[in-house]
């Protein structure tokens, strides 16, 4: 393993260790989606830090274990702002930093309304070996990881994605659609892509009492996932698809914990990706920056 | 490895300063203490909104489950006696407690997202009425704030 990987490996690990001892924190009230957005963004001034695991399947090829970290900042109540570490194990290969993201969400609307836009922005700096699989887009099927670590790690995408995010809430029930459209920044043409999702709370209303097990702290709900093809052969051919059963579970003590197992729903698509992810919300983290940097309370 | 370092150190920068400017942003905690007109957004709520009546009027738990839910998510902004804090406003003023719950139920669900509160419409229905029971349980206990920023010294 070279330093680099060892360093980014060690960064991966670490660093939810590490901010989940500072203080502060606040509950968090998470939909349960892994890929799809809905529209509500951080609150300002909070950092939220996940990590999540995809175990997957592949065909002709070793199963892999991804994994990404992500630090979401509520820069305002109209603004989020996210950076990504993604790295992967292929089983019998090695283990690999496979880039990283920086991603952007504006609220367009001032008040909630029955479907609420959110445009998102992401810049992609990964490698081929990037398998996180955090969306699905153009093409992309299965077959594309079966390949070695290394001779993946040789591709390099500089890439540009948009999403337009629909989303809203009615009786408790929470609905979105993403659309994403996305270019690699060498001389490839655009991919699309779509996410869609609907999620519920187990009970709508809260308990009087504290408590890590009442119903209104599961979201449980589906998601489904997949590309659209390119610009130059739009459609479903040659794409794959994914649907995942997927709950959140909203502990009091801060913590967020996610699980979803998607299901390939065809012969391009890995037959399983199974997914988990822990978050914990640290409240006021921009005000703690300030105070480091000699802001006064 | 030299272009992801670059790169990386671009994107903190670029953090760095989407935090400074959420700083920036927010109004000291003072301003929200001395203007009344932090609670101008009340009056925008619609009549339609205004007269939607508290499904849970008199229900013992409200008020109870409405603090949980107080203490979960509000209390960051708007301190834990709901006295006002570094990001929001004081809730004891008469301008709110004098609100229909309809106002509230509004502004909760809408926030004032320019202003730097989050619309809470994540949270059910059920729940974002029981919030506007423990709040209206609080009553007036603070000064009204002056109409307008406060004179300079």
């Amino acid at each position: 393993m070279s330093v680099a990987v060892f360093r980014s490996a060690l960064i991966l690990f670490l660093a939810p260790l590490l901010f989940a001892s500072l203080p502060g924190s606040s509950l968090a009230q998470e939909n349960p989606y892994i890929i799809a957005y809905d529209h509500y963004l951080e609150e300002p001034g909070n950092l939220e830090i996940e990590y999540f695991s995809t175990f997957g399947t592949q065909r002709a090829g070793n199963d892999f274990h991804a994994f990404w970290m992500e630090f979401e900042y509520g820069a305002t109540a109209w603004w989020t702002t996210e950076f990504y570490l993604d790295g992967q194990s292929t089983f019998g290969d090695s283990t690999v930093f496979s880039g990283f993201r920086l991603e952007n969400r504006l609220r367009i609307l001032k008040r909630e309304h029955f479907i609420n836009p959110v445009l998102y922005v992401e810049y992609e700096n990964i490698s081929g070996a990037d398998k996180i699989l955090k969306e699905v887009e153009g093409h992309d099927v299965q077959k594309d990881y079966a390949d070695r670590n290394a001779a993946l790690r040789e591709e390099h995408n500089h890439e540009l994605e948009f999403k337009l995010l629909l989303s809203g809430t009615h009786k408790g029930w929470n609905f979105t659609e993403n659309t994403l459209a996305a270019k690699n920044l060498s001389n490839n043409p655009w991919e699309f892509g779509y996410a869609i999702g609907a999620s519920r709370p187990l009970a709508l209303k809260a308990s009087a009492k504290r408590c890590s097990f009442c119903r209104q702290n599961f979201i449980a709900g589906a998601e489904m996932y997949g590309g659209l093809g390119d610009r130059h052969s739009f459609g479903l051919h040659d794409t794959s698809h994914y649907v995942a059963p997927v709950v959140a579970w909203n502990l009091p003590s801060d913590w967020t914990l996610r699980f979803s197992a998607g299901f390939g729903l065809n012969d391009n698509s890995h037959g399983l990706l199974l997914r988990w992810g822990v978050s914990r919300e640290i409240s006021g983290f921009g005000s703690m920056v300030k105070n480091l940097f000699g802001g006064h309370r | 490895m030299r272009d992801y370092v670059r790169t990386l150190a671009a994107s903190a920068a670029l953090l760095s300063a989407s935090m400074a400017l959420a700083q920036q942003e927010k109004p000291p905690a003072s301003k929200y203490h001395q203007d009344g007109l932090v609670y101008a957004e009340l009056s925008k709520a619609p009549q339609k909104a205004r007269a939607k009546r508290n499904p849970l009027r008199g229900d013992p738990d409200a008020v109870a489950a409405g603090r949980n839910l107080f203490e979960q998510h509000c209390t960051e902004c708007h301190g834990d006696l709901a006295g006002g804090g570094r990001k929001g406003p004081s809730l004891l003023v008469e301008q709110v407690q004098n609100s229909e719950p309809g106002t509230i139920f509004w502004i909760l669900t809408n926030g004032v997202v320019w202003r730097g509160m989050p619309v809470w419409s994540k949270l059910p229905e059920p729940q974002r009425w029981q919030l506007v029971s423990y709040i209206k349980s609080l009553g007036v206990s603070e000064p009204v704030p002056s109409r307008g920023p406060s004179p300079k010294p």
